[in-house]
């Protein structure tokens, strides 16, 4: 059993959690996940670890509450305890000692880019960030990320907060106006790494994105989570989950992330065993 | 008393085929004592032996079939559980008819005596009726690490608990049991059975840590700095293989450790009720000949596919299977298309619709002395399915061999053994099952994870009192 040593509320649909799992927090990087199960029973779910602390051994999960499993997760609280929770998995981004990078974080991807960019910029990078959501109180860790990064740029769906418009609007625009990037790490919904990506591959600046399919065990054995990239079948749990956001199938992938569409509605509408 | 002379086994009472592809209960239903004992009065009780030569773990075959034959039951299970630790498992899954029932002298004319199901019918009769007897180990403080808790790691930490060692299993999963939990399904080895025999493996004072991956969460290095004095990997063949051909990413194609794994560890069977889902079309097909691949086609059944099928390329002759589970299959109504090999899985909209597949024809013996199968050009055609399931095998898993300075390891990525002992390249680092045979069988598994304990214990012995204290 894993403890939950606090949880946080980030906005109505996003919550934070401190897990205390000392064999995940003592070898993590930035870009690895975790497999939890909440309870005996659960279903296992992949999540990209936000932050850890090997001295204290804890990591940190920030989650959207969207299906059966994290709303069962959203139950727990600090103190509680949590069935399973395994890591870390994948691949270690693999960061260079570029002069700029700018990151891209769509929605609750934020999470997942912010040990990212910390460590970029602790390795004397300059970071920038482009922070994207449908609305305002979906805008997150936007104070964390200020510490270190020299310039944040807020796009919004419906102009709640900073610029009206998606999150490639802001990158054609800085480009256009000169700025210069070595790299771009987009990490968001699917879609949004598909039309940043499109975007970066005209304008012939490296991309790197974070892909999170559907798996089962995270370890290479089912190869639900296989993707094609560069013509190639990969399995993102042990061949990433970070990619070439240029070599990646994403129409493949937006497809095999439906394949229980029907089952995870029926699931949601039935409350499936809800305490 | 005189032998049972009848050339025939005591048959094993089943479901029959039309109940049984409606649930995931047990197929073969078990012995009764009275049945039991009539099949161990076929053993001729010889000197010569056979059957315990053929046997990977060295079971001592005709002295619990003769504590049977004497209605000592009791007994019978201290004899077999003395050389096995995981008996009523090996009853069910051993492939008995290539191993200790093919020299069985009662096989020269007639059927060979039915070990296997006595075996089970020990172990069953055992967890039923016998408290658990665990016998007085003096602890040695000596600490041994064993990565993966499948059948030839539970084995090897088995053993060495009862040598006295202080043994950790590191599990990836958050279940023990390996391809026993995951793979092999409800219906040919129930879950709980396997829970209750892990059981008493632990109960000789092994410690588990699960969630634990070997070379991520932890790298063996990092296991002898904390004190481990020795390593035994058994972490299988677990990386499944694909066809490489057009469409395998559709919607609707599995690989069969997926497929297995969703229904039997995660319990897709019972969805909604277990969060986990998975995808049955009506028409199924199942590429592959093995043990695996009929455990694929039979779930799929279970789970309410009408057609199913098994595409292999070769003959039926070759078919890697256990002639039972072929019988199974085809008493279960699973067709099976031979001399087939798919070409291309056919999709609409993303979505799997069917299998293109070439006829084939068999030619001149390749290297594995099986006649090589050779495409018949212009043969092809192709059949409707919404679900094709890849069972053709698995490679070793990676994460080991990427993280273990020191380790050699075969082209196709198995680690090399000396074949005596179980260790390998590396000082103090053994290995067994899949990981170094590549797929093979939970009994070759667990004869592997025996010989390395005992390699463990002389090397370890030697060493520790080679230094005074």
């Amino acid at each position: 059993m894993y403890r939950i040593l606090s949880k946080t509320k980030l906005n109505n649909n996003v919550e934070e959690m401190v897990i205390h799992a000392p064999f995940v927090a003592r070898r993590c990087e930035p870009g690895q996940f975790i497999i939890l199960r909440v309870d005996a029973e659960g279903e296992r779910i992949p999540l990209t670890i936000a932050e850890y602390d090997r001295d204290q051994g804890t990591v940190s999960i920030i989650y959207q509450v969207v299906g059966y499993t994290t709303r069962r997760l959203s139950e727990k609280n600090a103190g509680d305890s949590i069935e399973d929770f395994v890591g870390p998995l994948g691949l270690a981004t693999e960061l260079h000692k570029h002069a700029r990078v700018i990151g891209i974080g769509g929605g609750v991807g934020a999470a997942p880019l912010y040990p990212q960019l910390k460590k970029l910029s602790d390795m004397g990078v300059a970071v920038d960030l482009i922070l994207g959501a449908r609305s305002k109180d979906l805008i997150l860790l936007e104070e964390k990320f200020s510490k270190f990064c020299k310039n944040i740029y807020i796009t919004t769906d419906d102009g709640s907060y900073g610029t009206k418009g998606l999150v490639t609007d802001k990158l054609k625009e800085l480009v256009a106006r000169g700025e210069k990037y070595d790299e771009v790490i987009a990490i968001g919904p699917l879609v949004m790494m598909k039309f940043v990506s499109r975007l970066t591959k005209e304008l012939n600046l490296k991309t790197s994105v974070s892909l999170n399919p559907v798996m089962v065990d995270g370890t290479g054995m089912c190869g639900g989570c296989r993707v094609t990239v560069g013509g190639q079948t990969k399995f993102v749990c042990v061949d990433g989950p970070d990619f070439d956001g240029h070599q990646v199938d994403y129409d493949e992938l937006l497809r095999r992330q439906g394949m229980y569409k029907e089952e995870e509605a029926h699931s949601c509408k039935i409350g499936l065993r809800s305490v | 008393m005189a032998p049972n002379m009848s050339p025939k086994k005591v048959p094993i009472p089943e479901q029959t085929p039309e109940a049984r592809v409606k649930n995931f209960n047990e197929v073969a239903l078990g012995y009764t004592p009275e049945q039991a004992k009539e099949e161990a009065t076929r053993c001729l009780q010889c000197k010569a032996r056979f059957c315990v030569a053929g046997c990977p773990v060295n079971v001592k075959i005709p002295e619990f079939i003769k504590k049977v034959s004497e209605g000592d039951f009791d007994e019978a299970y201290r004899v077999l559980v003395s050389e096995n630790c995981l008996p009523a498992i090996c009853g069910r899954v051993c492939p008995q008819e290539t191993q200790c029932e093919i020299l069985c002298v009662r096989g020269k004319k007639g059927e060979p005596v039915a070990i296997g199901r006595l075996e089970r019918f020990v172990a069953d009769h055992a967890m039923e009726h016998m408290p658990q007897e665990i016998p007085e180990i003096k602890k040695n403080g000596i600490r041994v690490a064993v990565a993966g808790g499948g059948p030839a790691g539970l084995t090897c930490a088995g053993e060495l608990a009862r040598l006295g060692y202080e043994v950790t299993i590191f599990e990836a999963l958050h279940a023990l049991g390996g391809v026993l939990m995951y793979g092999i399904p409800e219906f040919r080895l129930p879950k709980k059975l396997v829970a209750k025999e892990i059981a008493t493996v632990m109960a000789l004072g092994v410690k588990i840590e699960k969630n634990v991956i070997i070379g991520k969460s932890v790298t063996v290095d990092d296991l002898f700095a904390e004190g481990f004095q020795a390593v035994f990997v058994g972490c299988g063949a677990g990386l499944p293989a694909f066809m490489k051909i057009e469409g395998e990413n559709l919607n609707g194609v599995y690989s069969a450790n997926e497929f297995l794994t969703r229904t039997n560890l995660m319990k897709a069977y019972d969805f909604p009720n277990s969060p986990t889902p998975v995808k049955t079309g009506k028409r199924v097909a199942v590429v592959g000949g093995g043990n695996v691949a009929m455990d694929a086609a039979r779930t799929a059944k279970r789970l309410g596919a009408e057609e199913v099928y098994i595409v292999y390329r070769r003959s039926e002759a070759e078919l890697p299977a256990r002639a039972e589970e072929v019988h199974h299959a085809k008493e279960e109504g699973v067709i099976f298309q031979l001399l087939r090999n798919p070409v291309k899985v056919l999709g609409k909209d993303g979505w799997v619709t069917g299998l293109e597949c070439v006829e084939m024809e068999l030619g001149e013996p390749d290297e594995s002395g099986r006649r090589r199968p050779v495409v018949k050009k212009g043969s092809n055609f192709n059949f409707p399915v919404e679900t094709v399931i890849i069972a053709i095998g698995g490679t070793p898993n990676p994460l080991i061999r990427q993280t273990t300075p020191g380790l050699e390891v075969q082209k196709w990525g198995g680690i090399i053994v000396d074949e005596a002992t179980m260790k390998t390249s590396k000082d103090g680092v053994y290995a067994g099952g899949d990981i170094v045979t590549g797929a093979a069988t939970v009994i070759l598994a667990m004869g592997a994870g025996k010989k390395a304990a005992h390699a463990i214990h002389e090397a370890l012995q030697k060493k520790n009192s080679a230094v005074p204290g």
